[in-house]
């Protein structure tokens, strides 16, 4: 999907680790863009390379350990083969990040004040005073109570969806242009997770950020998300608005994602269509097309499923599907056979 | 519940409301001490004084926001945890206060399934040895050996018979959960309590272990108490269903009625935070979202009265001075419990926002 006013702008990227085992191919072959003001979801599994993506993004890869290539830009600005000074200046004030785990991803020595205090003096020359106004200011944004009392507490003494708010305050002290938030509500309980979101919401609209939420759950990413990555194995298998995905989706693993999850908002159904077995090892990911020893259509491919690697091929506007199957025959057994089991109800 | 009309094998059971389990004003206090001589000065209240049964064959779900008391409540009910006041029947016999010698012919009939796939099985053991356990700590024989039967069992959820000899490490998260199962299974219990069965599980893994824990049931005649933080995943395996919050059972009704038409505030507040997954949908879910504010209160000091009081929209002065009982409200289902003074009604504005439908 080349977008002119794309922001952040993916292609080709290949994240691979070499390990004793062989090598881990967490991320190959990733293209995706994103605007200002848009949120993108990427959805999988463990071990689907998300979060990998996400750090790349951040030039946060270690070079001695991996081996980064394809394409990141940042408003024109290439990440992979820039320096790791020049990334540096970027990371925190053009880009940040927002931890699954708010009390692993704080330190617990240091005040919360303390630390985003500290954020915000690297990339600007103010004084502390100033500095910790800015910080009362970020941490009454996020809603938290008393803000010139609570910041100068410690992590540990805040509770879970304040620490987290706090996080959201941290990354977003130096108003970054991209805010990536990885597994943002996964840790907190539905109450704080709906506030959360809300406030991501708030927020985004106010700093007309780009968003890209990573996430494995399609709830989640229905409220937020413009546009929806699903991968798998390191690849991307479906890409489209959040709207086709939901309601046209095409990859029979994005099937299986919405079959596997029970929802609120329709009746009970008989039985969850889960998919079968086990998602694959990055070391060994099967032949062919990674899903297919787990898909239930496979043998409608011919065999071409163990052998070629299918292509990352359009279906509709903007709606990149990859799979073997012809995208009538998707169409048709989305329509005919998937969708009438996901709505029946009991 | 007009189930099982596609012919798939279904949660059919209609409970025959005979009580397997019951918990008579179940408390546990955790103290909190101070000093040399480790004088109580306050005590954590973890669960307050709850009263709910399990009938057998049916599917109790348990549900409520971390902190709320769900987890020390199953711990309870197994007796892993030693209730500081009130009763627990399990099949007729009071089992509140034995100790661990007297508790242990109750077991048999009595297992747990854990959260944590990776540690609840000892990574020293291999899968024969682990599941193989029960039978010898509870000196069971068996016909054909415990070999067999281990295999049996990993046969019955779903594993290959053949990696008996494997250790954990060797399996994948869902797979290991299968192990924890069939530990579970082996000495054909009547009740088994599952904190968080899928919850450190991936999506489409939890699914399978959903629909596991279904054909089970069905087979095997079990009896489960669920305690889960997912809504979506307590409605779909519960007949019936139990909010907790902060140590007490605000509601408590059957499923259907329960979902459909939400009588406590919080249950309402609960329900309507659970994100949609439906993009179309979006803002009107956004509109009709009960947003609660602050934190849940510290269970070492809760509010007086009505513990929802502080976070709720509706709260009067009569929530703060009188706790309400958790009984059926007019024109409830019966069995549809809740505990509040100002119950909501159909199609009510909730908190300025339009009730969820």
């Amino acid at each position: 999907m080349p977008a002119p006013d794309a922001f952040l702008d993916v292609r080709d990227l290949r994240i691979h680790f070499p390990t004793d085992d062989g090598l881990v191919k967490s991320v190959d072959g990733l293209t995706f863009s994103l605007a200002r003001g848009k949120t993108l979801g990427i959805v999988g599994e463990s071990g689907s390379g998300k979060s990998v993506t996400s750090l790349g993004i951040l030039g946060l890869h270690n070079k001695r350990n991996a081996r980064v290539s394809g394409e990141i830009s940042l408003d024109g600005t290439d990440i992979v083969n820039a320096d790791p000074e020049t990334v540096r200046k970027m990371r925190g004030r053009r880009m940040a990040m927002i931890f699954q785990d708010p009390l692993s991803a704080m330190h617990p020595y240091y005040t919360v004040g303390h630390q985003i205090i500290e954020a915000y003096r690297v990339h600007n020359n103010v004084s502390k005073a100033v500095a910790k106004k800015h910080a009362i200011d970020m941490l009454g944004r996020v809603g938290i109570p008393q803000p010139n009392r609570r910041v100068d507490d410690y992590p540990h003494q805040f509770s879970g969806g304040m620490r987290q708010r706090a996080m959201i305050a941290m990354a977003l002290s130096c108003d970054p242009e991209l805010l990536i938030a990885d597994e943002p509500t996964t840790a907190l309980d539905v109450t704080v997770q709906a506030q959360i979101l809300d406030l991501m919401r708030d927020l985004q609209q106010e700093f007309n950020s780009a968003l890209i939420i990573i996430t494995h759950d399609l709830g989640v990413v229905a409220e937020l998300a413009d546009d929806v990555l699903v991968m798998y194995g390191g690849k991307c298998i479906e890409y489209g608005s959040a709207v086709t995905i939901f309601e046209e989706p095409e990859h029979p693993y994005t099937w299986g994602l919405l079959g596997s999850m029970p929802r609120l908002d329709r009746g009970v159904t008989n039985r969850l269509l889960p998919i079968s077995g086990n998602p694959p090892s990055l070391i060994n990911v099967p032949s062919g097309c990674a899903f297919h020893p787990r898909c239930a259509y496979e043998a409608r491919t011919g065999g071409l499923g163990t052998t070629t690697v299918p292509e990352l091929a359009e279906s509709g506007r903007g709606h990149l599907v990859r799979c073997h199957m012809p995208v009538a025959e998707r169409k048709r057994i989305w329509n005919e056979q998937v969708r009438p089991k996901l709505e029946a109800t009991s | 519940m007009t189930e099982s009309t596609a012919g798939e094998s279904v949660a059919t059971q209609t409970p025959t409301k005979e009580a397997l389990l019951s918990a008579q004003g179940l408390q546990k206090h955790f103290p909190i001490t101070k000093g040399l001589l480790k004088r109580q000065v306050a005590a954590v209240k973890a669960v307050d004084g709850i009263d709910f049964d399990v009938y057998k064959g049916e599917t109790l779900g348990l549900v409520g926001e971390s902190g709320c008391g769900k987890s020390t409540t199953g711990r309870l009910i197994t007796r892993l945890a030693e209730p500081t006041a009130g009763k627990i029947m399990f099949d007729g016999k009071d089992i509140s206060h034995l100790g661990t010698g007297a508790m242990r012919p109750f077991r048999r009939d009595m297992q747990m399934i854990f959260q944590d796939p990776f540690s609840s099985l000892n990574p020293r053991h291999t899968v024969g040895t682990i599941v193989g356990a029960p039978f010898h700590i509870q000196g069971v024989k068996t016909p054909h050996g415990v070999k067999r039967a281990v295999q049996d069992l990993l046969k019955l959820v779903g594993l290959n018979p053949e990696h008996y000899n494997r250790y954990p490490h060797e399996f994948s998260g869902g797979q290991r959960q299968r192990i924890g199962i069939a530990r579970t299974l082996a000495l054909k219990p009547k009740l088994i309590i599952a904190d968080e069965p899928v919850s450190a599980l991936d999506v489409s893994i939890q699914a399978q272990v959903v629909n596991l824990l279904e054909d089970l049931q069905n087979e095997l005649g079990l009896t489960y108490v669920v305690i889960a933080h997912d809504l979506s995943v307590v409605r779909h395996i519960s007949d019936r269903v139990a909010v907790m919050y902060l140590g007490k059972i605000v509601e408590i009704a059957d499923r259907e009625s329960l979902y459909s038409n939400p009588r406590h505030p919080y249950t309402v507040a609960l329900m309507s935070a659970v994100p949609v997954p439906n993009p179309r949908r979006r803002e009107a879910n956004q509109r009709q979202r009960v947003l609660l504010t602050g934190d849940v209160p510290s269970p070492i000091d809760p509010p007086t009265g009505c513990r929802f009081r502080t976070r709720c929209w509706k709260a009067q002065d009569i929530c703060a001075t009188t706790e309400p009982p958790l009984v059926v409200r007019e024109g409830d289902a019966p069995g549809h419990q809740t505990a509040c003074h100002f119950p909501v009604a159909d199609n009510e504005e909730v908190a300025g926002r339009t009730a969820a439908a």
